[in-house]
């Protein structure tokens, strides 16, 4: 599962080549929603070597569109990296040369974990709108289940940005033994109602295309490509500041006049358009509505009488909070929202808002200032678990 | 300011001074914490929890580095977060003089801490007299910058914020005036307003 001795063409600070590989876990999982999954299997990735006492482990949680692929390349042939590749490698924030680094395809996902596109044993066909709703707190029962076949009783850190941020809230909250230290990037402690919005118009954009098919797509050969493009396209939107968007874009007409059709005339278009057909040839239809309700679900405070303090008085991790000034998607104040409840509730937590241009995409970005305090935290991290991680 | 020399046990006088008066196991909210040298001291000696505020990307790292609690917000906009006594003490070394209305950010620390910990530059000081008779702003160790590119735009004296401190119905409970060096001396103790160039105070609201 680690990552092979880096050829030659790979820079000395990627993971190289990395295989993923498929985890069967046949523990029965029960979900929010009542019903119960038999089994199932994650797809996961891994970087580093986890040592004797499994003391080094961090956790990698994906956002709304990723997957296990955080780091590394699949073949010599790839254009692009994993999608955290400037994060994750030997001697990058996310040291490989210290810690092992677990990444993995949520429960739900289109990737190879089982989820809508997989097979239904039950029914003996595809999963498909019978796929159960997910919430982040079954995530996080999921992930338990796979760190247990790991053989990691206690991550050194869970780690995330977005989505992947409440994954990991939800772990302290849920497991708080399993986790020594928590990274919180560019997250809320609920959606808003303008969150949900959005969600929403990407849900009926997909549920009204007449290629969905209730779900069951899959068996008239057919995806319903103009509903997910246009889901994506407007959460692209999101994922971008008007500042950036101007600079990229401008809003100059490609040609010297307008041509008076609906044909792209104006880059964004063509950014917009570019990004949702991309997405179409990735992604499935049933995943994205079920990520987008499982971001809806979350609220920890919900069972803590709507007090995000009440719930975090359980959790015992360090945690770091990080938010990026030009996000308006999960904007720093709904960061100082988390930061408060923490404070609130006694927890150890530092908090950094980073100088940023591009918006909420800016977690995936090697802002120097952000890599910078995120090493600063890992190092403490890795100075909690001691020289005992043997270097790859 | 310029920084004067650490103590043997390699801590600022004033900081020295200012961990000397928090009990052993309180809350404390540094304010302007730069790299977290007291939190560091205040944890390792005598059991504190507490946070740091501070701006500075590279000073918010460096205390995450040694393990400092800290938050990256300015004081103004950073109070508004902390629900009323979420701290038995709130400190602010050397910052009043260069905050927009000193008097509300007191008020307001006041109301997240139980006790504040407050130090300034004396306006008061001989040197500073001397050379606004000579008709020129004061350069001296204390306030180093120029009139047009210093920080300090609410300097006091010790006489002026003790009078404050009477309106406003706050209680000193313990004051400390050092010189430049931040050490104590007879002439401080005799003629404090003329001879003390650091002043600390430890305030209670009684209201």
């Amino acid at each position: 599962m680690n990552a092979p001795a880096i050829p030659e063409p790979y820079p000395a600070d990627s993971v190289g080549l990395v295989t993923p590989q498929r985890v069967a876990i046949d523990t029965p999982l029960q979900l929010d929603c009542g019903r119960t999954l038999a089994r199932f299997d994650l797809t996961v990735e891994t970087y580093g070597t986890l040592n004797a006492t499994a003391s080094n482990a961090i956790l990698v949680c994906h956002a709304l569109s990723g997957d296990h692929h955080a780091a590394g390349y699949h073949s010599p042939a790839d254009r692009k990296p994993g999608w955290w590749d400037n994060c994750i490698g030997p001697g990058k924030p996310l040291d490989t040369r210290r810690f092992f680094v677990v990444s993995l395809n949520n429960l739900g996902g289109c990737r190879g974990s089982t989820g809508p596109n997989t097979f239904n044993p039950e029914s003996g066909r595809l999963w498909g709108p019978d796929f159960p709703l997910l919430t982040v707190r079954d995530w996080v029962r999921s992930q338990a289940l796979l760190a247990d076949t790991l053989g990691i009783e206690q991550w050194a850190a869970a780690i995330g940005g977005s989505l992947g941020g409440m994954q990991v809230m939800q772990w302290t909250i849920d497991l708080p033994h399993r986790v020594r230290h928590a990274c919180v990037i560019a997250a809320a402690p609920k959606l808003s109602a303008q969150n949900i919005a959005f969600n929403e118009i990407a849900r009926q954009a997909i549920l009204s295309d007449p290629e969905f098919h209730g779900g069951r797509f899959y068996e008239h050969n057919v995806v319903p490509s103009r509903g997910l493009k246009l889901a994506r396209m407007l959460g692209h939107i999101t994922y971008l500041s008007d500042a950036a968007m101007r600079q990229r874009f401008g809003s100059e007409l490609k040609l010297a006049a307008p041509a008076f059709n609906f044909d792209v005339e104006f880059e964004v278009e063509s950014y917009l358009r570019h990004q949702g057909q991309s997405f179409v040839d990735r992604f499935d239809a049933n995943t994205y509505l079920l990520m987008t309700k499982a971001l809806d679900y979350f609220d920890p405070a919900r069972d803590f009488g709507d007090s995000l303090a009440e719930a975090l008085r359980r959790a015992t991790a360090r945690y770091m909070v990080i938010a990026f000034s030009s996000d308006w998607r999960f904007s720093p104040a709904r960061s100082r929202e988390i930061v408060r409840a923490l404070v609130e509730a006694g927890r150890d937590v530092s908090y950094a808002l980073i100088d940023s241009q591009l918006g909420h995409d800016d977690f995936l970005m090697p802002i120097p200032e952000y890599h910078r305090v995120l090493g600063a935290f890992l190092e403490r991290v890795a100075n909690d678990i001691g020289p005992t991680g043997a270097p790859t | 300011m310029t920084l004067p020399a650490v103590t043997e046990a390699g801590l600022r006088p004033d900081l020295a001074v200012i961990s000397e008066w928090i009990e052993p196991g309180s809350r404390i909210l540094d304010l302007g914490c730069g790299d977290g040298t007291l939190l560091d001291h205040l944890a390792g000696t005598r059991q504190v929890r507490g946070y740091g505020m501070e701006i500075d990307a590279a000073n918010v790292s460096r205390c995450v580095a040694r393990g400092v609690n800290v938050i990256q917000a300015d004081l103004d906009d950073g109070l508004r977060d902390f629900a009323t006594d979420a701290f038995d003490y709130v400190v602010l070394t050397q910052t009043l003089q260069a905050l927009a209305r000193p008097d509300q950010a007191l008020t307001e620390i006041l109301r997240v801490g139980h006790r504040a910990i407050v130090t300034f530059p004396n306006f008061g000081h001989w040197r500073v007299r001397l050379q606004l008779l000579r008709g020129r702003m004061p350069l001296t160790p204390t306030l180093p910058d120029q009139w047009y590119n210093s920080p300090n735009i609410h300097l006091c004296t010790v006489n002026d914020f003790e009078a404050l401190c009477a309106a406003q119905h706050w209680t000193c409970l313990r004051r400390s005036l050092l010189d430049h060096t931040h050490r104590q001396g007879k002439r401080i103790n005799a003629l404090p307003n003329l001879f003390a160039e650091v002043a600390l105070y430890l305030l209670e609201d009684d209201t």
